[in-house]
């Protein structure tokens, strides 16, 4: 496969699954501005300006718009033509991307990228505001859902599928390990209780962001333990949205891309071996060296990986 | 200006007869068409534009703003051409293309037809679009133009004019295949009623055509690539199209690179070489190092391999000199000159402003004429005298005096017309058509028909996609006639 193409379906792959982080993330902070004491009383930072933080956008955010407000953040992390990450950029590189190797997608995969962006442009671009805003989220996760539905269900098991399936799960690892550590500061010792109903409740919209509050109850039958929430999410095989599951499926595409060819590839090691730690890592241990500590490292780990891959199959020449 | 005076009053209509009964093959195709509810016509009309947004198929058109991927208005009245007109044509076209080849080799060899008087040294010698870098080497099979696009016009029942050729790279030919497409979804009754030739193997056709002319030292099947300026070009989704449906990689300049003598791009797995390129990027922008230093979108050193033979290009470079709007005065010579045959398809008479007595009479009867720019396409620059204001008339005139080379002038065609879905139902709409002929090593291919371009204007002449243009499904019915077996 072209080298282009394969990072053209990377990037598709990972823009498709920002979106759809991003859109949970939001629908998080919108869902947490909407409770009675949440207006910033007794806390140091409002709801907004966490949800900028777990979107990896704080920086721009306040430098173009101060503060961090539900219409700002909609401007910069939905809106914003100039942030590559908002959703709209998402929506329209990802679809760039996929029109730039139309012929390695079938077309329920193309069209469910196409018909994205130009619903998104004639339906929602302009009109886009406090109002609607959940509605659009809903619309979000609908679209990226329909996309990952169709790449699954219709592509060949190829290698431009493996970097399709690459580029999600390094963009979904990132995703769950940001959203973890906007939290990291609250976590507390194993078997101690959570705070206040509030505190109870920012646990449960954070499992609820990345669709694990149901899980949650079905694997631990317990009230939601900071400890618990954090194993859940680095180190349940079972949970698709946690870090050991995403690297057991980069792995996987990275054994299937290589395994026609013997050459020694970096990102393969690195997958490998980030893979296995957190495989034999233990939550009490993460926790009590720093559950911010881990996750800052796995973050810059995960980018390593992404530059590695990069580098090994020739991405940018 | 108004409906009444479209210019041509008695154009040929290629499915209603004068006194309006159906042509003879088409009665039950106008019958369905008459019986068809017009709620269920303007529902399927809808449906054929869905579909085409849907599936991608758009057109880049520069410089007029508005929405950069403009759709290409579809029409789903087919446009039918009888098994022996078809016959007709594509002998007609064959025998031109393979003049328009021996030309080509010929000009870029010993240069006999110009040793012989027939066509004038400085028209090929100072023509832009001649290549010096040619000259004395042989592509493969001795061909030059693999894919032609001749622009066909029809004035009457036996009359069919050639307009243009396009020799370098011809677009529209997803268009022909997205419409067939679209027509059998929409219409699956008419195609159990009808015979209708079939059209989807061309990019088979295609894949084969250029495995032909592969470099003779080629072990192997040959890998093809389709090289593409990449997503801004009007055709970008034209080159996607092609090379999903020949399955082979769709590369840009920045994927390939030369070494050794020989054209590799850059995989996943490492270097692979390539051995024919069905490039659609223009020769001037191929290889910086030969030709413009400034592009981005060639492979550099990628002349050098073609002249040693390492790697085939389609179209060949340097196939421009036969195509402009001069040289085609000259096309029934080559075929005089080179097959011996006298031409099957009409030249439309042309006055070269370079003469003194044709812009002589190109300036005394503008009002007349189209004129078009020796080396222009696509529509643009162009002059339609009686459509044209005095003003417009008299500026032209001042770009004609200056440079006269540069223009050549036709007299207004009675372009045949075609019935078109329209807001009000069935209108006249005038019509051309562009066949696509495949020139291989080994053979010429033709699939039946071509895309069918049509004026959505009333009375307009123009069916250029870039300038309003839109298209319909062409069908080659296979026995002339309703199939009644």
């Amino acid at each position: 496969m072209l080298s282009r193409t394969a990072a053209d379906l990377y990037w598709m792959g990972r823009y498709m699954e920002r979106a759809e982080s991003l859109a949970r993330i939001l629908e998080v902070g919108y869902r947490m501005s909407q409770t009675p004491d949440s207006d910033g009383t007794g806390t140091s930072r409002n709801e907004w300006e966490s949800t900028a933080v777990a979107a990896g956008c704080v920086a721009g955010l306040a430098e173009k718009y101060g503060d961090a407000t539900l219409d700002s953040v909609i401007r910069h992390l939905v809106l914003d033509e100039d942030n590559p990450s908002s959703i709209q950029s998402c929506l329209k590189t990802a679809r760039t991307n996929g029109r730039a190797v139309r012929p390695a997608l079938t077309a329920e995969s193309w069209e469910s990228l196409n018909d994205s962006w130009l619903d998104f442009t004639a339906n929602w671009q302009r009109s886009l505001g406090r109002d609607n805003i959940l509605a659009f989220l809903e619309w979000v996760k609908a679209r990226t859902t329909l996309f990952r539905g169709a790449t699954l269900g219709t592509m060949v098991r190829d290698e431009a599928f493996s970097f399709v399936e690459l580029g999600t799960f390094i963009e979904r690892a990132d995703n769950t390990a940001r959203i973890l550590d906007v939290k990291y500061h609250v976590v507390l010792p194993a078997g101690e209780a959570v705070g206040g109903p509030r505190d109870y409740y920012q646990w449960a919209t954070l499992l609820r962001s990345v669709s694990a509050l149901g899980s949650y109850h079905w694997i631990y039958r317990d009230s939601i333990q900071p400890w618990l929430v954090a194993e859940l999410l680095i180190l349940r095989p079972e949970m698709p949205r946690s870090l050991i599951f995403a690297l057991s499926q980069v792995r996987a595409c990275l054994d299937a891309i290589t395994s026609a060819h013997k050459q020694n590839y970096n990102c393969l090691r690195l997958a490998g071996r980030l893979h296995a730690e957190i495989g034999y890592a233990k939550i009490e241990d993460i926790i009590r060296s720093g559950l911010h500590e881990y996750l800052s490292e796995f973050l810059a780990r995960n980018d390593a990986l992404g530059n590695e891959i990069a580098a090994d199959f020739h991405f940018y020449q | 200006m108004t409906q009444g005076d479209a210019v041509p009053t008695a154009a040929f209509d290629e499915m209603i007869l004068d006194d309006g009964r159906p042509r003879p093959g088409l009665e039950a195709l106008v019958g369905w068409m008459l019986e068809a509810p017009r709620a269920t016509l303007k529902l399927r009309q809808a449906d054929a534009n869905v579909l085409f947004r849907r599936i991608g198929i758009t057109f880049a058109v520069y410089g007029e703003g508005g929405d950069p991927e403009r759709l290409i208005p579809f029409d789903i009245v087919p446009r039918v051409l009888l098994a022996r007109e078809w016959a007709f044509l594509a002998r007609g076209l064959e025998q031109r293309v393979k003049a328009l080849n021996r030309f080509l080799d010929d000009v870029y060899h010993d240069g006999e037809i110009i040793a012989a008087g027939k066509v004038p040294e400085r028209l090929v010698l100072l023509n832009k679009a001649y290549q010096p870098e040619m000259r004395g080497f042989d592509v493969p099979g001795r061909v030059y133009t693999h894919i032609a696009g001749i622009d066909v016009v029809r004035t009457g029942p036996e009359d069919f004019y050639v307009l243009e050729d396009n020799t370098r790279t011809p677009s529209g030919v997803s268009y022909m295949l997205q419409n067939r497409e679209v027509m059998m979804r929409l219409f699956p009754d008419l195609f159990n009623r009808h015979r209708i030739a079939p059209v989807e193997h061309y990019p088979d056709d295609l894949r084969k055509t250029l495995q032909s002319v592969a470099p003779p030292a080629c072990p192997g099947e040959p890998t093809v690539v389709v090289l593409s300026p990449g997503l801004y070009n009007s055709a970008y989704y034209e080159h996607t199209f092609l090379a999903d449906k020949m399955g082979v990689e769709l590369v840009e300049g920045q994927d390939l690179f030369v070494k050794d003598n020989a054209v590799f791009m850059r995989t996943t797995r490492g270097p692979q070489r390539v051995d024919v390129i069905y490039r659609r990027i223009d020769d001037a922008f191929l290889d910086p190092l030969t030709f413009r230093s400034d592009s981005t979108l060639g492979v550099p050193g990628l002349m050098n391999v073609y002249r040693a033979g390492g790697v085939t290009l389609a179209n060949a470079i340097g196939g421009g000199v036969a195509d402009d709007k001069a040289m085609y005065m000259y096309v029934p010579e080559m075929i005089r000159f080179y097959l011996g045959e006298e031409p099957l398809l009409k030249n439309v008479p042309t006055w070269w402003c370079e003469r003194e007595d044709d812009a002589r009479y190109v300036l005394d009867h503008l009002d007349e004429l189209v004129v078009k720019e020796v080396a222009g396409s696509g529509g643009y620059g162009m002059l339609v005298g009686p459509k044209a204001t005095p003003e417009e008339r008299a500026a032209y005139a001042e770009r004609i005096r200056a440079e006269p080379a540069e223009f050549i002038a036709q007299p207004t065609l009675a372009l045949s017309s075609c019935p078109t879905y329209v807001a009000d139902g069935y209108a006249p709409r005038h019509v051309d058509l562009r066949p696509f002929v495949l020139v291989g090593a080994d053979k010429v291919r033709l699939v039946p028909g071509g895309l069918t371009r049509v004026a959505m204007r009333a009375g307009s002449l123009v069916v250029n996609s870039s300038q309003g243009g839109g298209t319909k499904d062409t069908w080659v019915l296979e026995d002339g006639g309703p199939d009644h077996a």
